[in-house]
């Protein structure tokens, strides 16, 4: 059994002009010890998937479809359990540790929190495992900074207090929505190298899963061994990262990785660009959500959202117009075909 | 490149220390040199670019060269100019040739003021120009980075992350500039937005003949667009050449640092 088994999640959401699907027909399975990458431009979905895997939607939306959680569906869970969960079985990273953590807290309390309140620690025995904490981060004077306020700390340092709180509980799960978004590229590379060995620690225990959510192809490539691109609120393309890297099968995942600069382009090349933007939530059409601004559109695109179709071992892509040397010889859809052509 | 004609911009021993506060009543205060000692020149039509992390003295070095605050050693000169040695208007008549894009395409424009409010502001600062001549001017701009006449009388919140950058390139045009500084204009973008900003920033270098000092801490975006790069830590260049040598091989150990946290997909 996955730890986490993400099924046809659908969230609905009210935006001012009405409802409007935000993810649809959303899944993906993650093994104890697994790493999984979502990735996408802004409005994707990428987020909203992190928020329901923490039971933080906004209010009045409407979640369809399921996720399991070590054997327990989540969509149904009442606010109760989910305090039980959150900061104890499944730990959050998020991208501005400032606004994470609590200005008028010292950092060690911080801590110390989640241990008291999930694992009823004492206040000597919190303290002591929250240094323990600050430790493992590596955050260099660990001891003098268990007294430290929020603004007395570096960026880099507080992502390192943030990433101890996370793991206080010593989580199954741990979701980090763009957790070096907002640091120098340095520090960005040491916060990565932390995860990973963090991830690869925790295997030697029961093992902790990580979801990681970003815009940067090049953090995928080095921190997860699946990758989802994420488009309108539907996973687009999924594989394994070294072989949806190499193949990218769908249309936008092209359009993608061309319109990235990279080092080594001769001065004043112009980049390839996908024509168009994103659409608006509220306006996400019932077909493909890439087909405004797909060089290979055609009509059947609109009918419905298309399924996902095998293009090599464990990896699939939800377009009608693949290349023919992308697709499997034997090339099938995947289950919820019948469903998305109900739309 | 044509080495005859004189270099646009100028910068000769920048630099500039900050005073913190003071410890105790009669302590010196302390101070710290967010700058020291950066001297460049900068061709008409051409880009430099800027690297380094926070606190090394980028930001710092783009409030210089704007004129924005005063250097504590050292000059900047356009088009042969003091400009730290200028009165307040003759500062403003050569604000015309030097303009300034942000990172923030959601902070940088007033939510309250109408795009044409926004784009033609620069030319009511600098000349109080007509209301007609702003509103073609400013449908001029627009057009010059791919959006429309009809969204002038539009506010920000009616336009995309992309599209709100544009409209503040659009602002930086509109007084016809030289030279425009700047700072992480695409790092706030999505990675096909970004795409299509660097090539408009490309497209009106070649038409209007811009320069750019291009402040990022994206090697890629840098090694794009410029002709040279300086690498700058704490206030110090470290490194500078051509992007081409200077990112393949690079000698100094902060640029290695850089390159090697830099993703390599």
């Amino acid at each position: 059994m996955p730890l986490l088994e993400v099924s046809r999640l659908r969230v609905t959401l009210q935006t001012q002009r009405g409802p409007a699907d935000a993810l649809r027909e959303v899944s993906f399975a993650l093994e104890r010890g697994g790493t999984l990458g979502l990735i996408g431009e802004s409005g994707c979905g990428k987020s909203i998937t992190a928020l329901a895997l923490m039971g933080l939607l906004p209010e009045g939306a409407r979640v369809a479809g399921s996720i399991r959680f070590d054997g327990t569906e989540l969509t149904s869970l009442p606010e109760r359990e989910w305090c039980r969960l959150r900061g104890n079985r499944i730990g959050m990273v998020f991208q501005e540790p400032m606004t994470a953590l609590n200005p008028l807290h010292r950092v060690g309390d911080q801590i110390a929190e989640p241990l008291r309140l999930h694992k009823g620690l004492s206040a000597t025995a919190a303290r002591a495992e929250a240094l323990r904490l600050l430790e493992r981060v590596q955050l260099p004077q660990a001891k003098a900074r268990l007294d430290a306020w929020p603004h007395q700390l570096s960026g880099g340092q507080r992502q390192r207090v943030v990433i101890a709180i996370a793991l206080a509980c010593g989580p199954d799960l741990l979701v980090a929505d763009e957790p070096t978004t907002a640091l120098d590229v340095t520090i960005q590379r040491e916060v990565l190298n932390l995860i990973a060995e963090l991830v690869r620690e925790e295997r030697k225990g029961g093992g902790m899963g990580l979801v990681l959510i970003s815009h940067n192809l090049g953090v995928m490539a080095d921190m997860v061994e699946r990758v989802h691109v994420m488009y309108g609120g539907t996973v687009v393309e999924s594989g394994p990262t070294a072989e949806l890297f190499a193949k990218r099968a769908h249309p936008y995942t092209q359009g993608l990785f061309a319109a990235r600069p990279r080092l080594g382009l001769a001065r004043g090349t112009r980049l390839a660009t996908i024509p168009g933007r994103v659409p608006e939530l509220a306006d996400l059409p019932v077909g493909c959500p890439f087909a405004e601004r797909c060089p290979r559109v055609a009509d059947d695109c609109r009918a419905a959202l298309p399924p996902a179709f095998a293009v090599g071992p464990g990896h699939e892509a939800r377009c009608l117009h693949m290349d023919d040397d992308v697709m499997e010889p034997a090339s099938v859809a995947m289950g919820d075909t019948a469903e998305a052509a109900r739309g | 490149m044509n080495t005859s004609t004189a270099p646009l911009l100028v910068a000769e021993h920048l630099s500039k220390r900050y005073r913190l506060p003071r410890h105790h009543l009669f302590a010196p205060a302390p101070e710290v040199q967010a700058l020291d000692d950066v001297s460049f020149t900068l061709q008409a039509g051409r880009s430099l670019g800027i690297v380094g992390e926070s606190g090394s003295g980028k930001s710092t070095l783009a409030r210089l060269v704007m004129a924005l605050e005063h250097p504590s050693a050292g000059t900047v000169r356009l088009d042969g100019v003091d400009l730290h040695a200028l009165d307040a208007a003759a500062l403003r008549a050569q604000r015309a040739k030097l303009q300034m894009v942000f990172q923030d395409p959601y902070g940088s424009l007033d939510p309250r003021r109408t795009v044409l409010q926004t784009v033609s502001e620069p030319l009511a600062v600098l000349h109080g120009a007509a209301e007609a001549e702003r509103r073609e001017r400013a449908a001029e701009a627009l057009a010059a980075v791919g959006l429309r006449a009809s969204d002038l009388a539009k506010y920000p919140h009616e336009f995309s992350g992309g599209q709100r950058q544009r409209i503040a390139i659009a602002r930086a045009l509109i007084t016809r500039p030289k030279l425009i500084v700047a700072d992480e204009p695409v790092s706030a973008l999505d990675v096909s937005v970004q795409a299509q900003v660097l090539n408009l920033m490309q497209d009106l270098q070649d038409r209007y003949g811009l320069a750019y000092l291009l402040i990022s801490h994206d090697l890629a975006v840098v090694d794009l667009v410029c002709d040279e790069v300086i690498v700058l830590q704490h206030g110090r260049v470290v490194e500078r050449g051509d992007p081409d040598r200077l990112f393949r091989a690079p000698e100094h150990p902060y640029t290695q640092r850089l390159l090697a946290a830099a993703p390599q997909r």
